[in-house]
């Protein structure tokens, strides 16, 4: 197991209140497998990778019943041993908007050897060895190694930024929002490549792959996360989540998405907008926007229930889930909710 | 009558060579052709997609149909007068007719400004309406695009979230009541749980209020969904134009077979082709001449290189643009 | 703009000003003056050239604070406090009006260059670098042995010297404001250039410009002092500054330090106030522009 979180908090002090960016996360991650999460905006993706690499501001408060990865409780580990062992050696990061993570002033080549070298004995011929070997992996000219990070096109940096990530051969690598604002063609080439590098890799490298697109989720992992308002929604092997979904949510975004695929499809929204996370929500944090609400929902937090061996569902609901499935295809019961009027 | 028709438009940006470049190699000025050569008609009613990757000149055409940067050459006949000749009362009247809807929702509000005041703003720029007039049309407007006057009028943008803001954006758009509306991917910035409300909108005001919409996007998966005839655009030139349908399940130029087939599905059994192109996407300056796309296509020949495909329809109503046909 | 958003406008100028303690204090200081300004032929206790006899019939000149006089006399035996009452009075009405114009003249100047650019801007911005090379006092010389001392001269040279500054800063921002979509997003739905740069561009940088008029009319004010102390003002509309002129010339400067004290402690007071109020309106104009 390369990563274990259980019941991950993570809340900022503010003025106003505290905001529980995180509230009570619990994922795993296998060797060698691609982890999706998916999630709107505010439903604290950045928060729970900030929380991973240890970039939360000081008064943030973190706590977990569990956070390992490969075994070493990483909550408890002091800063530095965590930023000298963990860090990109371990854990490493494709943050979104690659092109702020490069140095305008050094050639992209010297940046990534500079990296390693800090972080290992190996001397200069052997760290662009390295470099030159990931550069090819991910289809860049050996060539761009001398290039300015301004001479990258967007699709190049975000390889280049996926090679360095890979550099000290991490075990698990989180991608955030990989490839949101690229053109079609070239991110269809980035999930190619990265599925190429996963094949052929010597050492097994696990993905977290965090994004809105679901169809990227869909296409690149073996298991996917829906994630709301701070929480996981629901969890399961990914062709079991798209066939057989079970929380409201999920089966509201399975129809607001559109395909190429099915033309005549109608798209449906989901009314209203996330909570404040500010405020104290008792009940379920999906009460408000839910078709299927009833007074119990917003009473008590739902349980984490695993309705199936590998499949987590946040709902109390569950048993209604054949007759929610059909209504959730028809456009007035979305319209039905209290979010709606 | 078609009521909009573009003819031959071109777009092109001259860069100047730099101090250095002239002293030493007496380098000419690079031309950048955003736009070159784009032909299409559209007719009452009917909601266009313009889909292509960035640099494709969607944007840059668009700006030119909106009267809002005069382009290098071509003809764009509104109701069959052309745009380039008319007076000043007739471009008056022309942006009334005309209207965009912008990507950024919380860029193309004016952060001073109340909703009220955004959405009154065309009336009282662009008519005599009486005070009366404004607020009743204004109030009216709001509510079309899905927000309750009472509610929503004295907010101000930063008071509101980008699903609110892009319904503003919308309104003020729509105030005017306008025959022709572009739509400069309204979607990319908002949350997916709510563009299929957003879409909805402009699909049923289209209807309702009976305007022809351009919607441009770079997102085959939303254009699939609302636009009625679907054209490709690649560096400056349109590749496929046809019934959305037909483009999409029948695809007959390399760069459309190659897009439609790199669109990710939301299906984790869909097994996706590896899209049949290569290279990165190139810049239009100083294009060689002959066919955009040679540079990429794996099929590639020689008259490629040296002569640009005519738009040629393959069937009825579904144009491509290749030697390939 | 509509009428009752007017009443608004000064409500939140209000509560900008009031919303730091240097606000409130400059807010103050500012208030007082006006008031004094306002009432001053009520509340003056003598005449402002009157020399005026002390209880023993004796002139009473450069006599120190006392009772009877509390703010001292002049060697011509006037009532210093009263010549202060009149002079805040002018002394504000020049900082104001000076203050104003120019903050007007430099704010346009800096609207249509940003937004026209190309050659208007080129012209515009050549004029304002000319005008910045401009000295203050001998472009006042200069007027003033053209056309006498007059108070409207010592305006018009301020002017003519304050506004540009506020023309450079106004065009930069609003140049920044030019290119945002919302800009864009006017012109397609039909508003004229002229209803563009005062309807849309303008309110975006009122925060800036508020907080130029304040330096405007706090430059002023101190242009005029320093004027005045050297001669070149009005001797029938007596200001703070001239007050420190009558002193110089009367040479008893290092005798009699009533005379100075109070004239120099109101201009510092009156510029500080005013420089505490641009503070108030810098935390408003600067980072808070992009707000999501």
């Amino acid at each position: 197991m390369i990563l274990e979180i259980e019941n991950l908090k993570t809340y900022y002090k503010i003025e106003k209140g505290v905001v529980k960016a995180n509230d009570g996360i619990s994922l795993s991650i296998k060797e060698n497998e691609v982890v999706g999460l998916a999630g709107e905006s505010g439903c604290g993706k950045s928060t729970l990778i900030r929380t991973l690499i240890r970039l939360v501001p000081q008064s943030a408060q973190v706590t977990a019943d569990k956070m390992n990865f490969m075994d070493q409780d990483i909550l408890a580990m002091p800063e530095k041993d965590f930023r000298e062992k963990i860090l990109w050696q371990g854990i490493a990061l494709v943050p979104q908007s690659a092109m702020n993570a490069l140095n305008p002033v050094y050639r992209v080549g010297d940046q990534c050897t500079e990296a390693i070298s800090a972080h290992t004995d190996y001397d200069k011929a052997e760290c662009e060895q390295i470099v030159k070997r990931l550069f090819d992996a991910v289809g860049l000219q050996a060539g761009m190694m001398k290039a300015y990070p301004h001479e990258f096109s967007g699709g190049m940096r975000q390889r280049a930024m996926i090679a360095m990530s890979l550099l000290l051969s991490p075990a698990l690598v989180i991608m955030d929002e990989p490839t949101t604002g690229l053109d079609v063609l070239v991110q269809e080439r980035i999930l190619r490549n990265i599925k190429e590098i996963r094949q052929k890799s010597e050492s097994a490298v696990s993905i977290l792959l965090i994004t809105h697109d679901i169809s990227v989720i869909a296409e690149m992992s073996d298991r996917i996360g829906i994630m709301y308002a701070g929480r996981l929604m629901e969890s399961a092997e990914s062709r079991e989540l798209f066939n057989e979904p079970y929380h409201p949510y999920t089966l509201g975004l399975k129809n607001a998405f559109p395909s190429i695929k099915a033309l005549d499809r109608e798209l449906i929204s989901i009314p209203g907008s996330p909570p404040n996370l500010i405020e104290d929500i008792p009940g379920c944090l999906f009460a408000f926007r839910c078709p299927f609400v009833i007074p119990e929902c917003e009473k008590t937090r739902p349980p984490d229930l695993e309705i199936k061996p590998g499949h987590m569902v946040h709902c109390i609901r569950t048993d209604h889930v054949e007759e929610f499935r059909k209504l959730a295809g028809d456009k007035k019961t979305w319209q039905s909710s209290r979010s709606a009027t | 009558m078609a009521i909009l028709e573009v003819s031959d438009l071109k777009q092109y940006f001259y860069l100047q060579p730099t101090f250095l470049g002239k002293l030493v190699g007496g380098a000419k000025p690079r031309i950048i052709k955003a736009v070159d050569g784009v032909s299409f008609t559209m007719q009452h009613g009917e909601i266009l997609g313009v889909a292509g990757e960035s640099g494709c000149g969607k944007s840059t055409a668009c700006l030119a149909i909106a009267k809002l940067r005069e382009p290098t050459g071509g003809d764009i006949l509104y109701k069959e007068r052309n745009i380039a000749e008319m007076s000043k009362s007739e471009t008056r009247n022309y942006r009334r007719e005309v209207q965009l809807i912008f990507q950024d929702p919380y860029e193309s509000l004016n952060p001073r400004y109340t909703v009220f005041d955004s959405v009154a703003e065309p009336l009282r720029a662009l008519t005599d309406k009486s005070k009366a007039e404004i607020r009743e049309r204004t109030n009216e407007t709001i509510a079309l695009a899905g927000l309750t006057p009472e509610e929503y009028k004295n907010r101000y943008p930063h008071q509101m979230s980008g699903g609110e803001r892009q319904r503003v954006g919308i309104a003020q758009a729509l105030v005017l009541e306008p025959k022709l509306v572009i739509a400069d991917e309204p979607l990319s910035m908002l949350d997916v749980s709510i563009r299929a409300g957003i879409l909805d909108l402009i699909r049923d005001l289209s209807k309702r209020m009976n305007f022809s919409c351009i919607y441009v996007s770079h997102d085959l998966s939303i254009l699939s969904n609302i636009s009625e005839r679907l054209m490709i655009m690649y560096l400056g030139r349109i590749m496929e134009l046809g019934v959305t349908r037909d483009v999409v399940t029948d695809p007959h130029h390399p760069y459309a077979r190659a897009l439609i087939a790199a669109v990710p599905i939301p299906d984790p059994a869909y097994k996706r082709p590896i899209p049949k192109i290569k290279g990165e996407v190139a810049q239009p300056i100083d294009p060689p001449p002959g066919c955009r796309f040679q540079t990429r296509c794996l099929q590639v020949m020689d008259i490629c290189r040296d002569t640009e495909p005519p738009l040629k329809e393959v069937k009825p109503g579904h144009a491509v643009a290749c030697h390939l046909y | 703009m509509k009428l009752d958003s007017i009443k608004d406008f000064f409500v939140t100028q209000y509560g900008i000003i009031t919303s730091n303690r240097f606000g409130k204090f400059g807010a103050s200081i500012i208030l007082f003056f006006g008031i004094v300004a306002l009432l001053a032929p009520w509340i003056a206790p003598h005449e402002l050239w009157e020399s005026l006899r002390d209880s023993n019939g004796k002139l009473a000149m450069l006599r120190p604070p006392s009772l009877e006089f509390p703010l001292g006399t002049t060697a011509m035996g006037r009532d210093i406090l009263s010549q202060m009452i009149f002079a805040t009075r002018t002394t504000f009405l020049i900082g104001l009006v000076s203050g104003l114009i120019s903050i007007v003249i430099g704010a346009n100047i800096g609207l249509f260059s940003a937004f026209y650019g190309g050659k208007t801007d080129e012209i515009l911005m050549r004029f304002t670098d000319i005008v910045y090379g401009m000295p203050f006092l001998p472009f006042l010389i200069v007027l003033i042995s053209l056309f006498g001392r007059n108070i409207w001269f010592v305006i018009i040279a301020i002017c003519c010297i304050v506004w540009r500054t506020s023309a450079r800063v106004v065009r930069s921002q609003a140049l920044a404001i030019r290119q945002r979509q919302f800009i864009m997003a006017a012109r397609a739905r039909g508003c004229s250039n002229l209803r563009i740069i005062y309807g849309h561009i303008m309110p975006n940088i009122l925060p800036l410009l508020l907080l130029y008029t304040s330096f405007n009319i706090a430059w002023s004010v101190l242009a005029e002092a320093g004027a005045s102390f050297l001669g070149f003002s009005d001797p029938d509309n007596l200001t703070w500054g001239g007050i420190l002129y009558n002193l110089w010339i009367s040479g008893k400067i290092r005798t009699a330090w009533w005379w100075f004290a109070w004239p120099s402690i109101c201009i510092i007071l009156l510029v500080s106030s005013l420089v505490f109020i641009s503070r108030a309106y810098e935390e408003v104009a600067n980072p808070r522009l992009k707000q999501r």
